[in-house]
């Protein structure tokens, strides 16, 4: 997939890649042993069963080690999620509508588009409404994606740190061309947007530029 | 020896149920007029699989369409509505009844040495207010209006704006919901009430316990879901603004009632599930259970611990922050109950004398793919992750490594268990030893694949889908058509072997607990004289003297 478009998609690759590897040596520990027993101790052997009733320290070990492990994937999945609440105070901001079945972008200046364009390197929040029923805006290059809900706003954070073109997926059922709900993301850069964007963007990239 | 198990010996001699009415009807009317808990248990069986087998032929259907992109079969609509059914039959018809309407049923009483359960008379109630359910979910197909189309989820505001019969649709839910609120009731009664002399909480099978511990959610949860599709019906019936924010409701109120009962009900469906495992892993393995008292506590603690992590489904929704940290930390918790089951299990193999026969090979195949599916649940738990594969096919995949690879493969499990005892018939072990494998191996194929496209970003609930997820797609039906064929070889050995099997003797695994003293078919009332139990559930040095029996 090469490499990821904002730093958050590489921290949730992280958090991903961390549980599964614990997963995969937890499963293949518990498959491999299992697979073990019935050979080894096959009725075929001839060997008589041992009643063991229970192991108190085995217990205790197989509460405490896997709370501690899912105590960390919760920590990682926890810090890993406040990157998405980390907004700068004045963030570009693009007013997102969702309609059945379509998503309509609308910047500060006025400009309406069916695609989103947004500025290099710059902190997007998009400020999302519906008019009919509930959609999910989703960007799954970037990791991301928030309910759009019927009656209230809710936002979606990023910024982006490599030009191109990403898919946007609705990724709530909406109903009969839910799944032809797609657009794309365009990331461009400075030049380029504001080429597009016909003016002055209030870069917000070094504090103060926009005065 | 004392004659604890109360039992007759090997050979039949007596008449079993089938050869007996609890009424004065004979034929069908000693079926549908019956109080006798095996026979309710069985018709059960006929329904819930039925049921299964139009969902299975439904799913097989999503999976032909999405062979390959562009669709060709159906319409979007048609698509729409044939995943919202799969999703409602199955949920509803199949996996929510399944193990305990059938095999609670029909096992619960016997283990527990009792004669039937508690209420005879509201057993067979709760089966014809089942009955009803479906038939009203199935009237909703065929009514003007068309198939409800708005997932099994009933997300508001789609659900008031749907044209299609979504109110009769939900009604059938409520109406299935007072079925399992009755054969609920029923088994907490039967368990405090009806336990046989010296059969103590301690002594029941694990079974009967996981099965206890369902009743309760059953009971406690099922009300929530019942007024939630009540408040819905009224919106949709007259206007009233309950959760339609055009009519200043709350579409989010709505995610939260509807998951604080569907998350649980996620525990109804796994539970019974997991005592049939904790039944067959001793039975195989020839010795005690390991860690019976944490098995029995676990199922309790996820009972418990499962009504509270209900926000996990609602991470995008727009929560609030804190929300999102208290759910994703209890979903964590939650997972910590069914480890220690898995680990127990594992351990209960250990220096037994281990004989892999069909109903142990489903469950080595159950360990796997639940624990896949336990496992992915982690992923989905934790916030970052959740964030980007909710509502993809990553979720889709997790729920049916655990619903189906977990709760379905030991509904088959248990069919091959108790088979014999409820049908007095043996099955061909062959055709079963070769049925898991394939099952296993188009299992995976169908559904590993859902993993990968998840975190590509494919969303769930797609008619259509972009080109690069083709391969995937595919190989993904491809594995639809072997594990499907799969399901109707069983179907079709057990058929067979129902009409043409060799007789099994009463205790072809070399059970203890007390189904396996008794007769194949038991009889009417299953035991001739009610036993005392002296052993422990799980005591392997009593078959030694049931062979003298």
């Amino acid at each position: 997939m090469g490499p990821a478009p904002t730093v958050h998609a590489e921290s949730v690759d992280f958090v991903m890649l961390y549980i599964v590897a614990i997963s995969v040596v937890l499963l293949i520990g518990i498959t491999v042993t299992m697979i073990y027993f019935v050979f080894k101790y096959n009725r075929k052997k001839g060997h008589e069963p041992v009643d063991i009733h229970g192991n108190v320290l085995l217990e205790v070990v197989w509460i405490v080690i896997p709370t501690l492990l899912v105590l960390s994937m919760f920590y990682f999945g926890y810090t890993s999620f406040r990157e998405l609440r980390d907004k700068p105070d004045n963030p570009f901001i693009v007013k997102v509508t969702a309609r059945m079945w379509q998503f309509t972008f609308e910047y500060a200046n006025g400009k309406k588009t069916d695609t989103l364009y947004v500025p290099l390197n710059a902190p997007v929040d998009l400020e999302m409404k519906s008019v009919d029923v509930n959609h999910c805006l989703y960007i799954p290059a970037f990791r991301i994606k928030e309910d759009i809900i019927y009656g209230q706003t809710n936002h979606l954070y990023f910024n982006a740190k490599q030009t191109g073109d990403y898919d946007i997926a609705c990724a709530e059922y909406c109903g009969l061309n839910h799944s032809a709900m797609y657009t794309k993301v365009k990331v461009l850069l400075d030049n380029d947007f504001t080429k597009w964007y016909g003016g002055n963007w209030q870069p917000v990239k070094n504090g103060s530029a926009s005065n | 020896m004392d004659n604890s198990s109360g039992v007759l010996p090997v050979e039949q001699v007596k008449k079993s149920f089938y050869q007996e009415s609890t009424n004065k009807y004979t034929g069908i009317g000693a079926w549908l007029l019956t109080k006798d808990h095996k026979r309710i248990g069985l018709m059960y069986m006929y329904a819930i699989i039925s049921f299964f087998v139009v969902g299975a032929i439904i799913g097989l259907l999503m999976r032909l369409e999405l062979l390959s992109p562009g669709g060709k079969l159906f319409s979007a609509q048609t698509y729409n509505s044939l995943f919202t059914l799969h999703g409602v039959i199955m949920i509803f018809l199949f996996i929510i009844p399944g193990i305990p309407a059938i095999f609670g049923n029909f096992f619960l009483p016997i283990q527990i040495g009792a004669r039937d359960v508690a209420f005879p008379r509201l057993n067979l109630l709760s089966w014809y207010v089942y009955i009803t359910g479906a038939i009203l979910a199935l009237t909703s197909l065929f009514l003007p209006g068309g198939p409800i189309d708005t997932g099994w989820t009933f997300y508001i505001p789609y659900s008031v704006r749907s044209g299609t019969n979504v109110s009769l649709a939900l009604f059938a839910a409520f109406v299935l919901g007072f079925s399992s609120i009755l054969t609920g009731i029923n088994f907490v009664t039967t368990v405090h009430r009806l336990r046989g002399k010296g059969m103590t909480f301690f002594k029941m099978p694990l079974f009967v316990w996981a099965t206890y511990a369902t009743a309760w959610i059953q009971i406690i949860a099922t009300p929530v879901i019942a007024i939630t599709i009540l408040l819905v019906i009224i919106e949709r019936a007259f206007g009233v603004g309950i959760f339609d924010p055009a009519l200043g409701g709350d579409p989010i109120l709505f995610q939260h009632l509807f998951w604080i009962y569907s998350h649980p009900a996620v525990y109804i469906m796994i539970l019974p599930a997991m005592g049939v495992v904790s039944e067959i892993i001793p039975t195989f393995s020839r010795r005690t259970i390991f860690g019976y008292k944490q098995i029995a506590y676990s199922s309790l603690a996820i009972a418990f611990i499962g009504y509270l992590v209900w926000g996990h489904h609602m991470f995008s929704s727009g929560q609030s922050d804190l929300s999102n940290m208290i759910f994703s930390l209890l979903t964590f918790l939650v997972a910590l109950p069914s480890g220690v089951k898995i680990f127990n299990w594992v351990a209960t193999m250990y220096k037994g004398s281990i004989d892999p026969q069909p109903p142990f090979l489903w469950v080595m195949s159950f360990i796997v793919l639940f624990s896949i599916g336990g496992l992915t649940g982690l992923v989905l738990g934790s916030l970052a992750t959740d964030i980007h594969l909710t509502d993809t096919y990553f979720v889709v995949a997790h729920f049916h490594y655990v619903m189906f690879g977990g709760t379905g493969t030991i509904f088959i499990a248990a069919m091959h268990y108790w088979f014999p005892k409820m049908f007095g018939k043996m099955y061909n072990i062959k055709c079963a030893n070769v049925a898991v494998v394939l099952y296993f191996i188009g299992f995976n194929m169908l559904y590993f694949p859902k993993f990968i496209m998840g975190y590509m970003g494919m969303p769930r609930r797609y008619y259509n889908y972009l080109p690069m997820y083709t391969p995937y797609q595919r190989i993904s039906t491809y594995g639809s058509w072997i594990l499907v064929g799969t399901i109707f070889f069983i179907i079709g050995y057990f058929v067979y072997a129902y009409y043409r099997g060799k007789k099994a003797t009463s205790n072809p695994w070399g059970g203890v607990t007390l189904e396996w003293h008794i007769q194949s078919p038991p009889i009417m009332e299953n035991f001739e004289t009610l036993p005392v139990i002296t052993h422990d559930p799980y005591d392997f040095s009593q078959l030694k003297e049931m062979k003298n029996e």
